[in-house]
This record gives structure tokens, C-alpha cells and sequence, in this order.
């Protein structure tokens, strides 16, 4: 018996939907304090002490939370190679401004106090800053526009092909509802970078960012109703024109797919999923009032309830789909139509089954031994050791 | 414009991807090289080995973060610009990428945030061994990128599959166990020890020859010394271990490297110098020894090393067989569910060569349609530049020999006559520091640049690997990265530069402390009872 065939494609299939899902929401609930921080830096911190307690916050774990996205893009390479092709040569221009903003912020972390400079550690906080919003902004804009379908096609050779010039592309991006998806996406990130401040740091920095982190939350929640109004009344769902096997290749091309109905119509066919939405709702709702009274720990649980909710409501909607096409619908990926081999996602799901509870256990050691505010006494004490 | 696409993706992906390595190998090494001395702290209690470690443990910070930072445009290179390579063989190819970020990425960044932050929150022993899980973390890394790098080489547990149209994996634990991966992995973590150990050795012979730290300098030549020379020596032999899997695994790329034009009778000569002329296909004023090549790359006195010109001529036989299956495949793919017994019979004997009839492409749209003169291009192509593999090998050849004189010297210095260092033995030494960055981006250099013309070899070439993308898109982030690049550049090269002069840290209080109490306790004056943590 061969091994692999322990879990039914179909199986597989799901589980690792359900993965790159979780690899998402770990990249937006670690890393997106850490984005929020960096955007909220030139807000909430007025002095170079203040800045540099709030950089010092996420100082020790940053890094460590960008695997996530890392990790994020090596299991979509891994485990939906077409996705793969597809979304990040489509999206280049903006790939590209998503990757030099991630650069530049390690680089801003490590070398920002490393100088007395004012001026050199002014440029710093400023890339700090847009390597917090650029990529907040942009992965909401992304994500709004797959909701609304992506210009690709496939050649018979499954070759991903795209209409359009360089900045023609890019802009293209720029539509309504992907910039209000972006706006979504920052606000959440603020949001939760004011909670992750609320609970690391004191003082003039915290009562800043619970200030802040309440309005942001007030419009994340609007912004997110508002988009799903939009999609129930102004935005096309996608639909397989036929029963669809579970368990067949990985050609997108031997499926049939039309533009009808409404994204939404995932609601009545699996009802459960309402949760997602509604863990949005209350998961912000809560931050706002734990952000106003000033709790802590709770608060910050709150939003990423708020996080999972909203994020994981844009996966379960489009449900089976993964990435639409609006030139050629026959071409968009699925699930059942764009993974990897049975061999390919069952070794992947094995190291995953065994390093991802590794992952988690000593990333969880890691935050117990950094407990604790970081207050503004604690980096002018620590000059050398701290960023 | 087709080719402009693929030229100017090729340049992109070798700059980032060289950029990247001036960073990994550092972290390799270094990495290792903190642990260690925060192991000797851990044993003795000294304060100097502390120090060593914080010191060398922030030059390790500033270096580390471009790795990382420069890490993340590699990992999403391959679907950006590599688009079709990503389709084709990201079922195999990804799989090591995804298990890097998970066994070994999340291990190193996760812990190295706790190496810089936690000297006061954690005790000695913990705090010890994080700096060895960062050094874990960032090796087994490197093994993962090169299982996946091997397999570009040597694409072996896969097969392709007519239905999906590209690569599948068919067995995880040949890909892993890899011989070439293997072989790369071990030489080029020797290559990163190597570039450490060489800088710790060229910045502590600065301060020697300033008269500045001289005992932090001096207990780093001796540690940086004998590690080097381990690690130099590896590299050569592991270096030789590629060759030797080169013989039979690339041999196109052993014998461009070698510039054998013509099988040569067995035991081959080695060619020392000389100047490779790709279109006459013959090597002017070539110096040889005799035996040598023979020996080195199938160890054996009997085998035969076959020269450029026959293998140009098997290619042009799989380039006929690939248009044979590629004939066969259409007619599957046609039809999958009724496609002939004959169809699938001929596609599988001839599939291997399935990628011969895609270096065609380039040429003519349907293969099936080549002329013979298209057919002769092809195998033309399969011969990658002569000249440029030929002197990039011998350049890091020659610095991995200086490597080991050097550290030699310095090991038989330290060990033997009383670490008392001539100042021209450590100029040289300071003068050195940037050779082996030099001889491991040459060494990427002849393991890419010599895989040419494919990006798997035999199965995907790499004219057709690339994204559909419009010239300008590239133009914008090629232009984009060079700026970008080269302003992190000077900013990361600033600071080391103000570190190093700057220097250690010194506790001075703490080093007192602690060699009152040692003074106290070899000279029996005080009886003090043991501590095993004094001076903390």
C-alpha cells in the first residue's frame, strides 16, 4: 500500500485550504501588530524615548512573526503551485512594492538606534511606518481583488497569462471595493497594533494608542459592513457550471466555471459559516470597549477574534474558489483543481503535523519569557542591548 | 521582445539572489562561531567570552538582518518572475522551500529576537542554548534551500504527468536524499564557516595590529583559526565530492567547466590554465596535468569523462526523441480519456527527453514543426558559456587553497609559538576578509551559470520558465532593486565598519570582579566558597 493514500485527495485537499487558511491568520494575528505599531509609530510616540519603548515592543518578536508570511508563501509554493504562479506574477508591480516595504523594515529595526542621529533615526521611524502600512494596505487591496476576480488566463499549457501594461496593471488594482477592502485591512491592523501597545506599553504611548485603536476599530467595522453590502448587492459570485470531481487533477482548464449568483449565496448553502462574520463583529466590538476601558490581555484576545473572523469570512464565502478569473472563468483555481499532488500534500501535511505544534509551542516559551511591559525606563537603561 | 523577458529575469534573479548570498554565508558561520564562545563562557565563567560573545553576537545582528530581509524577495522571486518554473515544478520544488520555513526559518528568527533581548531575562544555560538554535536554525535552513537547489541539478523523484502538465514528486525521500543536494549542502556551509571564520580572523588581527582588545583578538584568532581550518579543508573536499557527482550528474557542466571539447581516453588530464575559445570548440595554450580530471571526477584510472563535443551530439539525439514524446503527449492531451495505448506507450519510453523538445520552443512554436537546422540550434544550446566557467572555477579553486594556508598559519601560530602574530601575517589577514565572499558567489556563479541553458536540467529550460510579463514591468524592478539594494549596501556596511571601531563592550567592573576572585583563588590567599555563578 502506498502510504499517501492513508487520506483521500478530497481530504487533503481541504486540509490544506484550511492551512494556507491558518498560516494567513497567523501571518495577520502575529505579524499584524507588528505592522500596526509600525504605522501607528509616528502617532503614538512623540519623543525618541517614546519611540523607541514603542519599537521595543515588538522588538524581540517581530522577526519571528514574519515567517508567517514567509512560511505563507513556501506552503502556497508547496501545496497550490498554480495559485502560486498566478497571483504573485499577476500582482508584480505590487508584489514588488510589498516585498520593499517588508525589507525595509527589518532593516529599520536593527539599525534605527544604532545612530544618535536625529535625522537618521527620523528616516528610519518613516520607513517603519511604511513597512507597516504599505503591506497592510496593499495585502487588503489584494484580497478585495481576488474577491472581484483577477485579469489571468491559461494557456493549454497551463502558462498564466495577464492583459494589460506594467502600471496599467498595477493601477488596475486600485478599484473602489479593493480600496475599501484596504482601508479594512489597515484599520484592522491598527486596531490591533493599539491593542498589542495597550498591553506592552505605558504611559503617554498607550493612552495614545487606545485612543487611536478605538477609532480604528469603529471603522474597520464599518468598512467591513459596508463591503459586505457591496458584495450583496454589487459584486458577481463564481459557480462551477457542473457537478465537480473532488479528487481529479490539478487542471483548472478541465473544469467549467461561469460568473453568477452572488458570492454570498455561500450563506444559504452552508449557514454555519455566518460565525466567521459574526466573530468579526463581536471580536472588534469587544477590542473597542477593552481599548476604551483600558484592559489589557483581553483586549487583545478580543481583536484577534475580530481578525480571524473577518479574514477567515473571505475564505469560507468563496469556497471552493481560490482565485477568480474575470477574462476567462474557465481558467479561475479551486480547490479541487489547483493543489499539488496527493504525494506532494501528504508528505507536506505530515512535517506540518509535526513542526507546526513545535512552531507554536516555543513561539508561546519565547512570549512567556518576554512578558511584561516595556517601559521608557527600561530602554534608557538598556542602551546597548535594545533597538 | 520574448528573449528580452527571459535575459532580463535572469539578470534579476542572479543579482538578488548573489546580493543574498553576500549575507548568508556570514550567518552561517558566525552564527556558530557566537554559540561556540557562548559554550566556553558557559563552562569557564569568564567575562572575556562573554564579552567575545556579545561582540561578535552584534556584528552577527547587522549582518543577519539583510540575510533575512533579503531572504523574502528569494521566496517569492520564484512566482513572480519564474512563473511558468513555479507551475511546472513547484510540486516538487516547493515542498523543500515549505519545509525550510517550517523546521528551520521559524526556528532561527523566532529565537534570534530572544539572543539579542534576553541576556536579562534568561539564565546563562538558556540563553546558551538559543544561540545554538539560532545556529541550528540558520544551517538546517540552508539545507532545505539547497535540497531544492539540488534538485534543479539532478531532478530526481519526479515524474511528469500529461494531465496536469508538469513535474509531480513520486518519491519525497529520493528528493531529499539527493546526492548532489547533499554535497552542495555540506560544501556550502563549509563555504559560510570559511567567510566567518576568515572575518573574525581579519577583524581581530585589526585590533591586534591597533593594539586595541587584544585578549578579546587574541582568543578569537585562536578560536577563529582552528574552526576555518576545519572548515576550509572541508570545502575542498567536499568541493571534490561535487565534482565527483558532477561526472555522472552534470556532465555538461563538468566538462564546460573543464573546457574537454573532445572525450579524452581515460585516465583525462586536468586543465590548469588556459583560454577556452567557444566557437573553434578548442582550448589555446592550455597547461595540463596528466591523469588528473580522470582521477578527480570518477576517481578511477579506467572510466572516460565525455567532452562537450559528444555530448552536444547526445543532445541533439534527445532533442529527436523529445519531439517524439512531445508528438505523443499532444495526442494524449487531446484526448486524455481516449488517447491510444500507443500514444501513452511512446510518451512514457520517451518522456525523459520530453524537456529536449521544449529547448525548441525558443525557436519554433510546436516543436513537432522544427527544421533540422532548429534541431542542431537546440542542441547547440545545451553547451553553456565556456570561457566564463572555466576561470570563475579555477578563481575560487585557487582562493579555497589561500584559505587554507592562511588559517593553517594562523592555527600552527596559535597553537604552537605562542600566538605571537608577524604584523605581515596580519595585514594579510585584514586584507583577506573579502576574499571568500568572492569565492562563494563564484561558486554560485559556476553551480547556476553552468546549469545553462536549463533551469531543471533536462526536463525545463529556461527560456520558457519565465512570467509573461512586459519589459517595462521588469525594467521598473530591476531599477527598483538596484537602488534599493545598493543604498542597504552602504547603510549595512557604515555600521559594521562604526562597530568594529567602536569595538567590544567592556565590562570593566565585571572583568575586575572576576579576576580578583580568580587571582583569590590560585593563590589559596582566600578561601572563598565556590560560586558557579561568581561576578553575575
Amino acid at each position: 500500500m502506498i502510504l499517501n493514500e492513508l487520506v483521500s485527495y478530497e481530504v487533503l485537499r481541504l486540509l490544506w485550504w484550511a492551512l494556507l487558511g491558518v498560516l494567513l491568520i497567523g501571518f495577520a494575528l502575529t505579524d499584524g501588530f507588528d505592522m500596526g505599531v509600525g504605522a501607528l509609530l509616528p502617532f503614538v510616540a512623540k519623543t525618541d524615548t517614546e519611540r523607541r519603548q514603542t519599537i521595543n515592543t515588538i522588538g524581540p518578536v517581530w522577526e519571528g512573526n514574519q515567517v508567517w508570511f514567509i512560511l505563507g508563501g513556501g506552503a502556497i509554493f508547496a501545496a497550490w503551485p498554480p495559485l502560486y504562479a498566478v497571483s504573485f506574477s499577476g500582482f508584480y508591480l505590487a508584489m514588488f512594492l510589498i516585498l520593499a516595504a517588508l525589507i525595509l523594515r527589518p532593516v529599520a529595526f536593527k539599525y534605527r538606534s544604532k545612530r544618535p542621529d536625529p535625522r537618521w533615526r527620523s528616516t528610519w521611524d518613516w520607513a517603519l511606518f511604511i513597512g507597516g502600512f504599505v503591506p497592510a494596505l496593499l495585502f487588503g487591496v489584494a484580497v478585495g481583488n481576488v474577491l472581484l476576480g483577477v485579469p489571468f488566463h491559461l494557456t493549454p499549457d497551463l502558462m498564466p497569462m495577464y492583459d494589460g501594461s506594467a502600471l496599467g496593471k498595477l493601477f488596475g488594482l486600485l478599484r473602489p471595493f479593493a480600496l475599501l477592502a484596504g482601508l479594512v485591512s489597515v484599520a484592522m491592523l491598527l486596531m490591533h497594533g493599539a491593542a498589542w501597545l495597550s498591553l506592552k506599553a505605558d504611559g503617554a504611548v498607550r493612552d495614545r494608542a487606545r485612543r487611536i485603536g478605538t477609532i480604528a476599530g469603529m471603522v474597520a467595522a464599518v468598512g467591513y459592513a459596508l463591503a459586505g453590502l457591496w458584495l450583496a448587492v454589487g459584486i458577481d459570485g463564481y459557480a462551477f457550471t457542473h457537478a465537480v470531481a473532488h479528487d481529479g487533477p490539478s487542471n483548472p482548464l478541465m473544469n467549467s466555471v461561469a460568473r453568477e449568483g452572488s458570492w454570498l449565496s455561500a450563506y444559504v448553502d452552508r449557514p454555519w459559516i455566518v460565525a466567521a462574520p459574526l466573530f468579526g463583529f463581536v471580536g472588534i466590538a469587544m477590542a473597542v470597549r477593552g481599548l476604551r476601558a483600558g484592559r489589557d490581555v483581553s483586549t487583545l484576545l478580543w481583536s484577534k477574534l475580530g481578525i480571524f473572523g473577518i479574514v477567515s469570512s473571505v475564505g469560507l464565502t468563496m469556497f471552493p474558489f481560490i482565485l477568480p478569473s474575470t477574462v476567462d472563468p474557465n481558467s479561475s483555481l479551486t480547490v479541487w483543481d489547483s493543489s499539488s499532488s496527493h504525494m506532494t500534500l501528504f508528505v507536506m501535511l505530515v512535517g506540518a503535523a509535526f513542526f507546526m505544534p513545535l512552531i507554536l509551542a516555543y513561539t508561546a516559551w519565547v512570549y512567556k519569557v518576554l512578558w511584561g511591559k516595556v517601559t521608557q525606563d527600561d530602554v534608557t537603561a538598556n542602551g546597548d542591548t535594545l533597538y | 521582445m520574448e528573449l528580452d523577458i527571459v535575459e532580463l529575469s535572469r539578470f534579476q534573479f542572479a543579482m538578488t539572489a548573489l546580493y543574498h548570498f553576500l549575507f548568508v554565508p556570514l550567518t552561517l558561520g558566525l552564527s556558530i562561531l557566537v554559540a561556540i564562545m557562548e559554550t566556553v563562557y558557559v563552562m569557564t565563567n569568564r567575562p572575556i567570552w562573554r564579552q567575545m560573545t556579545k561582540f561578535w553576537g552584534s556584528l552577527f545582528g547587522i549582518n543577519f538582518v539583510l540575510g533575512v530581509a533579503t531572504g523574502i524577495t528569494m521566496e517569492f522571486q520564484f512566482g513572480m518572475n519564474w512563473s511558468y518554473y513555479s507551475h511546472y515544478v513547484g510540486d516538487v520544488f516547493g515542498a523543500p522551500l515549505a519545509m525550510e520555513g517550517m523546521m528551520a526559518f521559524f526556528l532561527e528568527a523566532t529565537f534570534v529576537g530572544l539572543f539579542f533581548f534576553g541576556w536579562d531575562k534568561l539564565s546563562k544555560l538558556q540563553h546558551m542554548v538559543v544561540a545554538w538554535l539560532v545556529a541550528i536554525g540558520s544551517n538546517f535552513s540552508a539545507l532545505w534551500i539547497l535540497i531544492a537547489n539540488g534538485w534543479m541539478v539532478n531532478p530526481v523523484g519526479a515524474e511528469f504527468n500529461p494531465q496536469t502538465m508538469r513535474m509531480e514528486m513520486t518519491s519525497f525521500f529520493d528528493v531529499v536524499f539527493n546526492e548532489v543536494a547533499q554535497a552542495k549542502f555540506v560544501h556550502t556551509v563549509s563555504a559560510g564557516y570559511v567567510t566567518a571564520a576568515i572575518f573574525v580572523l581579519g577583524v581581530s588581527s585589526w585590533y591586534m595590529l591597533k593594539g586595541r582588545h587584544l585578549e578579546l583578538a587574541r582568543r578569537s584568532i585562536a578560536v577563529a583559526a582552528s574552526f576555518g581550518l576545519a572548515a576550509s579543508l572541508s570545502v575542498v573536499v567536499l568541493g571534490d565530492e561535487s565534482g565527483y557527482s558532477a561526472s555522472h550528474t552534470q556532465k555538461m557542466k563538468l566538462a564546460a567547466i573543464e573546457a574537454m571539447w573532445e572525450t579524452h581516453h581515460a585516465p583525462a588530464p586536468f586543465t590548469l590554465v588556459g583560454i577556452p575559445d567557444q566557437e573553434a570548440r578548442e582550448t589555446h595554450y592550455a597547461i595540463e596535468i596528466p591523469w588528473a580530471m580522470g582521477l578527480i571526477g570518477t576517481r578511477s584510472l579506467t572510466k572516460e569523462i565525455p567532452g562537450i563535443n559528444d555530448l552536444v551530439a547526445e543532445a541533439e539525439q534527445r532533442v529527436r526523441r523529445g519531439i517524439t514524446a512531445y508528438d505523443a503527449l499532444m495526442e494524449i492531451r487531446e484526448d486524455p480519456a481516449n488517447a491510444s495505448a500507443e500514444a501513452r506507450f511512446v510518451f512514457e519510453q520517451n518522456s525523459d527527453d520530453l524537456g529536449y523538445a521544449l529547448l525548441l520552443k525558443r525557436y519554433v512554436d510546436d516543436p513537432r514543426e522544427a527544421t533540422e537546422a532548429q534541431i542542431e540550434m537546440a542542441a547547440n544550446d545545451t553547451v553553456p558559456g565556456v570561457f566564463p566557467l572555466f576561470w570563475s572555477f579555477r578563481a575560487m579553486v585557487g582562493l579555497g587553497f589561500s584559505f587554507i594556508l592562511l588559517t593553517g598559519y594562523f592555527f600552527w601560530m596559535s597553537s604552537f609559538k605562542g600566538a605571537q602574530y608577524p604584523r605581515w601575517a596580519l595585514r594579510l589577514a585584514v586584507l583577506w576578509i573579502p576574499a571568500p565572499w568572492i569565492a562563494a558567489e563564484l561558486g554560485w556563479f559556476v553551480a547556476e551559470y553552468g546549469r545553462q541553458p536549463w533551469t531543471v536540467d533536462g526536463m525545463l529550460p529556461t527560456a520558457l520558465s519565465v512570467s509573461h510579463l512586459g519589459v517595462t514591468d521588469l525594467l521598473i524592478t530591476i531599477a527598483g532593486f538596484v537602488m534599493f539594494y545598493t543604498v542597504l549596501f552602504i547603510v549595512e556596511m557604515s555600521l559594521m565598519v562604526k562597530y568594529i571601531r567602536k569595538g567590544p563592550v567592556q565590562d570593566v567592573a565585571e572583568t575586575d570582579e572576576w579576576m580578583d576572585r580568580h587571582q583569590a583563588r590560585l593563590s589559596g590567599m582566600t578561601r572563598a566558597p565556590f560560586s558557579p555563578n561568581p561576578a553575575e
